[in-house]
């Protein structure tokens, strides 16, 4: 198998590629086994998975359309931890990111789309930025470990979310009728996002899209994205260069909230139209801010690998949601499942970085032996 | 409306279930204390609670017998804390995202068992109240300490339980020396691997212990995430308490006051909106984050895999 990978260095990447998607295999596998303690037949049930996410125009639009909050999550994780530090806190900032969006189609619903639309993106963008800079913050001046702050930010804006949607954004009718559901008004139809009708595919797919280049050329192209990277991969040395260490920490958790918090614009604009909680933690999201961090794990922590990730993690979710109706299982089975591929995935990482270093360490030797062939003359 | 607050009865109530409200902090702050002082961030606590707290509530529901409950969180916890050993010290994985990972599969699976097996809240009598003899006698400081329930007690027990275990025993030695330089106790002949499981492997027998405090002993009944954050709060707390188990305590009272305030501000009916009350344990959370790490480094090599001759 050595000698394989040796004759066919492009494999080694393949394997890199390949991995996560066994870990989430296994984690179907698992699954599997739960749906057959409950008496569900699990072929059934994936066979629903594979059609909810694959098996028409239709569903291939949803999974897409779920794709989006996931790519631009994890745009922001992939800045986060090309700077070193780890964003937990992509549920918060998307939640802030929605609620600044949707304040602004509220606020002005008498203006044109072409001015309210790139505002509330804006806005979102700016909203998240904020939500991710504050542990950023704290990260980097007062030492807090930012994967406590991050989680904590996450609890304060989901009470943040119900009050404001129980209170003063409350839907006008909705106060009216007794039912009060926590829910704003429907923005104005003037602000949705361009949609290929009749499926829910929205501009907000390509935009996420174009997002991803832009954090590529962002890192790699630019010196801000090398100082952020710089830092990540090795603080001490990047201080010593001259760069301004905390500084960079709170840019790369400011900008991580930001593209988070565009993620939740996004959905507003795209799909919901309107801000709603049903008083849960994930009620919102639906765990898009934990996800991206799988997906960005999935995409090798590369903004570009990120889109076919996304694409993938969309397909799951989309086909899940499709399972659970079939077969009629709690919809908790899918945050369980949920969670069986984010530990499969991060745990499966494992043998990506034990192969990487043995790859390293062949490289190694073979320049030492070639290098000593040359010392003789 | 405010200065109800302020009568013996109300404060006398605050203080004596505040005392009470610990216990879950207690627990699950302790085990995470050992697993941080070994080098392991298990972010998965509230995960484990939740299942816990679903074993115990399920099994004593089933059996009507409390103690088996417990055993029942206990072996689901070490079950859980074995998993979490496999993922972040054998597999080595990235601790912050393997904790969420956990969270959600604990959040996801205790409600679909709950659904399964019951479907329905229902509610079990919990451990009773143990009046300690001549103390719970004692005007005011009886009600507030002595009048509560075994599981209380036993959270408290723990306190100089840990503080021995990690201050003065061989096992406590090697913990700290695994968590502050894996490399020198690899070299003296302590298995990193093997403390780390060990500390783990509790960890996780707490948060189950947690939970079932919470499901029946505190609260007696099993919901969607019960525990609402608690889990979270208590890993908090073990940075809070400096990783030190009187620390811990100190931290768990404080937040369990707060919870307690924030309950009886409820039943009097305060004009704050509850939403803001349920975030103030938040937002301190971070405060005190921010008081807390100016004290006291973190172990060296917390969240950091042990490679060797890495």
């Amino acid at each position: 198998m050595q000698d394989f990978f040796a004759k066919h260095p492009s494999a080694w990447r393949a394997f890199d590629i390949f991995l996560p998607f066994l870990a989430t295999l296994a984690a179907l596998g698992v699954g599997a086994i739960m749906l057959m303690v409950f008496d569900a037949n699990p072929l059934v049930a994936y066979g629903a998975l594979l059609e909810g996410a694959f098996g028409s125009t239709n569903a291939l639009a949803d999974t897409l359309v779920k794709a989006t909050p996931l790519l631009l999550v994890a745009l922001g994780i992939c800045i986060a931890f090309r700077g070193g530090v780890i964003n937990i806190g992509g549920e918060g900032q998307l939640i802030l990111g929605a609620l600044a969006a949707t304040l602004v189609g509220l606020t002005f619903p008498e203006l044109p789309g072409y001015v309210v639309i790139p505002a509330a993106l804006i806005f979102g963008f700016f909203a998240g930025a904020v939500w991710g800079a504050i542990p950023g913050f704290l990260k980097a001046y007062f030492n807090v470990n930012e994967i406590l702050s991050t989680i904590m930010m996450n609890a304060i804006a989901v009470q943040g979310m119900n009050y404001l949607l129980r209170e003063p954004m409350i839907d006008p009718d909705q106060l009216e009728a007794a039912s009060r559901i926590p829910q704003t008004a429907r923005l104005s139809a003037a602000f949705d996002l361009p949609r290929l009708v009749p499926t829910r595919l929205h501009l907000g797919t390509g935009l996420a899209i174009i997002a991803a280049f832009l954090v590529f050329i962002f890192l790699w192209r630019t010196i801000v994205g090398y100082r952020i990277r710089a830092v990540g991969l090795n603080p001490d040395a990047s201080r010593y260069a001259g760069i301004n260490v905390p500084r960079n920490i709170v840019l790369s958790l400011l900008l991580s909230g930001a593209f988070c918090g565009l993620a939740g614009a996004i959905q507003i604009y795209g799909l919901h139209h309107r801000m709603f909680t049903d008083g849960s933690a994930t009620g919102f999201t639906g765990s898009a801010g934990f996800n991206g961090i799988v997906v960005a794990l999935f995409g090798q922590l590369h903004p570009l690998g990120a889109i076919p990730a996304s694409f993938l993690f969309g397909a799951l979710i989309v086909g899940a949601n499709k399972l659970q109706r079939v077969m009629q299982v709690p919809s908790s089975f899918i945050i369980a499942l949920n969670g069986l591929v984010v530990v499969f995935v991060v745990g499966a990482d494992y043998w990506r970085r034990k192969f990487a270093r043995r790859r390293e360490a062949e490289v190694v030797s073979e320049e030492l032996e070639t290098s000593e062939a040359e010392v003789p003359t | 409306m405010i200065a109800e607050l302020f009568t013996t009865t109300v404060l006398v109530g605050i203080l004596a279930s505040g005392i009470r409200l610990a216990t879950p902090y207690l627990y699950a702050a302790l085990g995470e204390t050992f697993g941080q002082r070994s080098g392991v961030l298990n972010l998965g606590v509230e995960g484990i609670m939740l299942l816990g707290a679903f074993a115990a509530f399920y099994t004593t529901f089933i059996t009507e017998n409390l103690w088996l409950g417990l055993l029942a969180a206990i072996l689901v916890g070490g079950v859980m804390g074995l998993v979490v050993a496999i993922i972040n010290v054998t597999l080595k994985a990235e601790q912050g995202i393997s904790g969420i990972g956990i969270y959600l599969f604990g959040l996801g699976m205790s409600e679909l068992l709950f659904q399964k097996t019951m479907g329905t809240v229902e509610t079990v009598s919990g451990f009773a109240p143990v009046y300690i003899p001549f103390l719970s006698d004692i005007p005011i400081l009886g009600e507030i300490f002595f009048q509560q329930n075994i599981m209380v007690y036993l959270a408290y027990l723990m306190v100089p339980i840990a503080w021995f275990i990690l201050g003065k025993t061989t096992l406590g030695l090697k913990i700290r020396a695994v968590g502050e330089n894996p490399e020198a106790a690899d070299t003296l002949g302590v298995s990193v691997s093997g403390v780390r499981y060990i500390t783990e492997i509790f960890g996780g027998v707490m948060s189950g212990i947690a939970g079932a405090s919470l499901s029946i002993a505190i609260l007696n009944v099993f919901q969607q995430n019960l525990t609402s954050g608690l889990g979270f709060i208590a890993v908090a707390l073990v940075y809070f308490g400096g990783w030190r188990p009187v620390g811990v305590l100190v931290g768990s009272l404080i937040f369990s006051m707060v919870n307690a305030l924030q309950l009886w501000v409820q039943v009097l009916n305060i004009p704050i909106p509850s939403d803001f009350a349920v975030m103030m344990p938040y937002v301190l959370t971070i405060l005190a984050l921010i008081v807390a790490v100016q004290r006291v480094r973190p172990p060296a090599a917390l969240t950091k895999p042990y490679e060797r001759g890495g």
